[in-house]
C-alpha cells in the first residue's frame, strides 16, 4: 500500500526537502511578527493608550514572539529536534544582538554629547587654569596623557620584549614556568591595586604620605602594561619558524645575533602591533593615575614634581566635580570620553593594519 | 650509554655577545617576578598601621580595620557575581555565534566588534552608564518594585536615580563581556572538526552538534574564562564609583538607593581626600582587593593550563 503511493509521488516532492520549512521561513516568519507587534502598538497608539509608536517595544516583543512562533511551526513541521536546533539559533543571534547594543549606544551617545566641544578651538589649545564654567580645555590632560604613557611604553617594552625572547627562545624549566604563569596571573591585578602599589613605593622612597607625581602613574601602568606586552611580543616569537633559526646556526650566526636579526625583524610587524594594543589598554587606565598623579588645572610638562592631569582623570572630574554651570563640565567630560575613544580605536585599527601589511607570509 | 659519556659533549663557544644578550633577558623576566613580589610587599608594609588603628580613624560604625572592609568587600563580590552571572551566558552565546553560527566570512569581523567593546575606557562606560543607562532602566525598576516587591532582591522603595547594584551589575556585565567572549571563541574554535562532523554526519542538528562536542570539549575553558571575566569585575574601579550611589552597609535588595559599594570605588572615591591612617586604611583595603583577584586568576590560570597538556591544544 504504502509502496504504490510512493512511487507514484516520487517524480513530484524531493525527499531530502520533505518536512522541512523552507530556507528563507525564519527571515519571514521574524518579519511577520514584527508586523504583528507593530500593528498591536499602532493600535494601542491610535486609541491613545500610549503616546507616540513604541518601536523598541514591537521589536522586543515581536523578537520573543518570533522565538515563539519558529518553535511551534518547526516542531509541527519538522519535530522536536529541529524545533530546538532554530530556537538555539534564534537564542544566539539574538546574544550577539544584545552585546553590541551597549556598543553602538555607548559610541552614539559620546558622538553627540561630545562633539560640541570637541569641536571649540580651545579644547585642544587651553588648560584648566582659572576656568570657571564653559571655555578652557583639555590641553594640560592630553600633554599629560601622552607623557606619562611615553614613560610606561618606554620601560615595560624594553622589559616585556626581553621577557618574553626569555620564554620563547632560552626559557626551560622552573623559572621560566613561574614567569609564564605569573604574568598571566599579573594581567588580572586590577588597575587601582596598581596605582596604590606606586603610592605605597614612592611615599615610603620619599618619605612623603601625600605624594602625587607624574612619573608614578607612569610606574603604574607599566605594572599593568607589562604582562600585555610580554603575552603579546611571545605569541608572536613563536610564530617565528624554526627553520629560520636553524639556517643561521647553520650558517655559524651566534645565538644572539640569530635573535637579533632573524627572529625579531620576522616578528615585527606582530610585536609593533601587540605594543599598540597593549597602549590602548593602559591609556584609558583611570583609577591608578587618579590615585598616584592626582588631578590638577595647570599644564604640567615635569614629570618628578607637582599633579600631572591625564584625560581619563580629566573626564572623571569634570564629571565628579561640577561646577555652577553644570552642562559646560559634562560636555568637556563627554568632549574628553571622545578623544580617549577616537585614541583607542584609532591604535587598535592601526595595529589591525600594521599586522595585515607587514605579517611574514608564512607560506600558507 | 657508555659511548654518551665518553664523548665530550659538543658545545657553541660563548660569545661575550651571548652571554650579555642572555643574561639581560633572565634579569628582565625575573624582573617581572620582582616586581609581583614587590606589588604585595610595600602593600603590605602600607597596609600594617591600619590593622592597629584608631577606631576613630575609620568611616562610618566601623571600630576595627575587619568591620571596615567586611562590607566592601561583600559588595565587590555581589556586585561581580552579579554581573557574571548576567554575562557568561550571553558571552557563550555570542562565542557560539561567532564560531559556529555566523557565516565564516563575516566571523572574524564580528569577533573584532566585540573586542572593541574591551577597548573602550572604564570611565568612559561609567559617563554611560550615568548618563544613559540609569535614566533608561529607572522606569522598569520602578515597575520591578512594583510587581515582584515580594521577591526578597526587588524589594523598595525604588531608587529614583537608577543608580543602583542592578545597574552596576549590567555596566560591569557589558564589560566583562568581550573577556569571557574571546577566550570561550578560541576554545570553541580548537573543537576537533573531527568530532563535530562526526555528530552532524550521525544526523545531529547543529544545537545537538554543540551539546555533544562542542560544549564539553571547551567547559574547562568556558569555567576559567569566567574567572577571568570575575577577576576583571572584582577589581573594575571607575564605572562602579561613576554609576553607584553607595552606602557602607551588607544589603543584598538590589533596586533601592542603599547599595553596598566596593572596595575599589570605595577607595578611587576616599583617596584624593584621604591622609594620615586614613591612607593606610584604603591601602590596606587595596591589599585585600590584591589577594582576591590573585586567588580568582591564579584558579583560573591552572584550570587553564591543565587543560592545555590535556588537549594537546597550543
Amino acid at each position: 500500500m504504502s509502496l504504490t503511493t510512493t512511487a507514484t509521488a516520487a517524480p513530484l516532492t524531493n525527499s531530502l526537502t520533505a518536512g522541512k520549512l523552507p530556507r528563507h521561513s525564519p527571515l519571514a516568519v521574524l518579519l511577520a511578527s514584527w508586523l504583528v507587534t507593530g500593528s498591536f502598538f499602532l493600535v494601542l497608539m491610535l486609541s491613545g493608550a500610549t503616546e507616540g509608536f513604541n518601536a523598541v517595544g514591537t521589536l522586543f516583543f515581536g523578537t520573543i514572539v518570533y522565538g515563539i512562533a519558529i518553535y511551534l511551526l518547526s516542531y509541527f513541521v519538522e519535530g522536536v529536534r529541529k524545533a530546538k536546533d532554530r530556537l538555539v539559533t534564534a537564542l544566539v543571534t539574538v546574544a550577539f544582538v544584545v552585546a553590541l547594543l551597549p556598543l553602538f549606544s555607548l559610541v552614539f551617545t559620546t558622538l553627540v554629547n561630545g562633539l560640541p566641544a570637541f569641536l571649540t578651538p580651545s579644547f585642544f589649545t587651553q588648560s584648566q587654569r582659572n576656568v570657571v564654567g564653559e571655555g578652557g580645555g583639555a590641553l594640560h590632560a592630553v600633554i599629560g596623557t601622552l607623557l606619562i604613557t611615553g614613560v610606561a611604553t618606554l620601560i615595560s617594552v624594553p622589559i616585556g620584549l626581553l621577557s618574553a625572547i626569555y620564554l620563547t627562545e632560552y626559557g626551560r624549566g622552573r623559572l621560566a614556568r613561574a614567569i609564564t604563569f605569573f604574568v598571566d596571573v599579573m594581567t588580572g591585578i586590577p588597575s587601582i591595586v596598581a596605582g596604590l602599589f606606586a603610592f605605597a613605593l614612592f611615599s615610603l622612597l620619599f618619605n612623603d604620605p601625600g605624594i602625587r607625581f607624574g612619573f608614578g602613574g607612569a610606574v603604574a601602568l607599566t605594572v599593568l602594561m607589562i604582562p600585555v606586552v610580554v603575552r603579546s611580543s611571545e605569541e608572536m616569537l613563536k610564530l617565528v619558524p624554526n627553520e629560520l633559526r636553524e639556517a643561521a646556526y647553520a650558517l655559524g650566526v651566534p645565538k644572539w645575533l640569530t635573535i637579533l636579526k632573524v627572529v625579531l625583524p620576522t616578528s615585527l610587524a606582530g610585536i609593533v602591533t601587540g605594543i599598540m594594543i597593549s597602549i590602548s589598554r593602559v591609556i584609558g587606565e583611570t583609577a591608578p593615575l587618579l590615585i598616584i598623579s592626582g588631578f590638577t588645572a595647570s599644564m604640567n610638562y615635569d614629570l618628578f614634581n607637582e599633579r600631572m592631569m591625564t584625560l581619563p582623570v580629566f573626564v572623571y572630574t569634570q564629571y565628579a566635580n561640577q561646577g555652577a554651570d553644570t552642562q559646560a563640565y559634562l560636555d568637556r567630560a563627554w568632549a574628553g570620553a571622545l578623544t580617549l575613544i577616537l585614541i583607542v580605536m584609532l591604535l587598535n585599527l592601526g595595529a589591525r593594519i600594521i599586522a595585515k601589511l607587514f605579517s611574514p607570509k608564512l607560506g600558507r | 650509554m657508555t659511548t654518551a659519556a665518553e664523548r665530550p659533549a659538543l658545545k657553541a663557544k660563548e660569545r661575550p655577545g651571548d652571554r650579555i644578550f642572555s643574561t639581560s633577558t633572565i634579569v628582565s623576566g625575573s624582573l617581572i617576578l620582582a616586581i609581583l613580589a614587590a606589588v604585595a610587599v610595600f602593600l603590605l608594609v602600607q597596609s600594617l598601621p591600619a590593622l592597629i588603628a584608631d577606631p576613630e580613624e575609620f568611616k562610618g560604625d566601623a571600630t576595627n580595620f575587619w568591620q571596615y572592609v567586611g562590607p566592601l568587600a561583600f559588595g565587590t563580590l555581589w556586585a561581580a557575581f552579579l554581573a557574571l552571572l548576567m554575562a557568561v551566558p550571553i558571552a557563550i552565546g555570542i562565542a557560539l555565534f561567532i564560531s559556529h553560527y555566523a557565516p565564516r566570512k563575516l566571523a572574524q569581523g564580528l569577533g573584532y566588534l566585540i573586542d572593541l567593546l574591551a577597548a573602550v575606557p572604564s570611565v568612559v562606560f561609567g559617563l554611560w552608564g550615568i548618563g544613559v543607562l540609569a535614566p533608561l532602566v529607572q522606569p522598569f525598576y520602578t515597575n520591578l518594585v512594583e510587581w515582584f516587591g515580594w521577591f526578597p532582591l526587588f524589594a523598595g522603595p525604588v531608587s529614583g536615580t537608577g543608580r543602583t547594584t542592578l545597574t552596576v551589575a549590567i555596566v560591569l556585565a557589558v564589560m566583562v563581556l568581550p573577556i569571557i567572549t574571546a577566550l570561550s571563541r578560541e576554545i570553541f574554535l580548537q573543537t576537533p572538526v573531527l568530532y563535530e562532523e562526526a555528530s552532524l554526519a550521525l544526523g545531529a542538528t547543529r544545537w545537538e552538534m554543540i551539546t555533544m562536542a562542542v560544549l564539553p570539549f571547551g567547559r574547562a575553558g568556558i569555567i576559567s574564562a569566567s574567572m577571568l571575566g570575575l577577576g576583571r569585575a572584582l577589581g573594575e574601579t571607575m564605572a562602579v564609583a561613576m554609576v553607584l550611589s553607595p552606602s557602607r552597609d551588607v544589603i543584598f535588595q538590589l533596586l533601592t538607593s542603599q547599595n553596598p559599594t566596593t572596595i575599589a570605588a570605595n577607595i578611587a572615591l576616599n583617596f584624593p581626600e584621604a591622609n594620615g591612617v586614613g591612607v593606610n586604611i584604603l591601602l590596606a583595603t587595596g591589599l585585600i582587593l590584591f589577594v582576591i583577584t590573585l586567588v580568582v586568576n591564579m584558579i583560573a590560570r591552572v584550570i587553564i593550563n591543565r587543560r592545555k597538556a590535556f588537549s594537546g591544544a597550543n
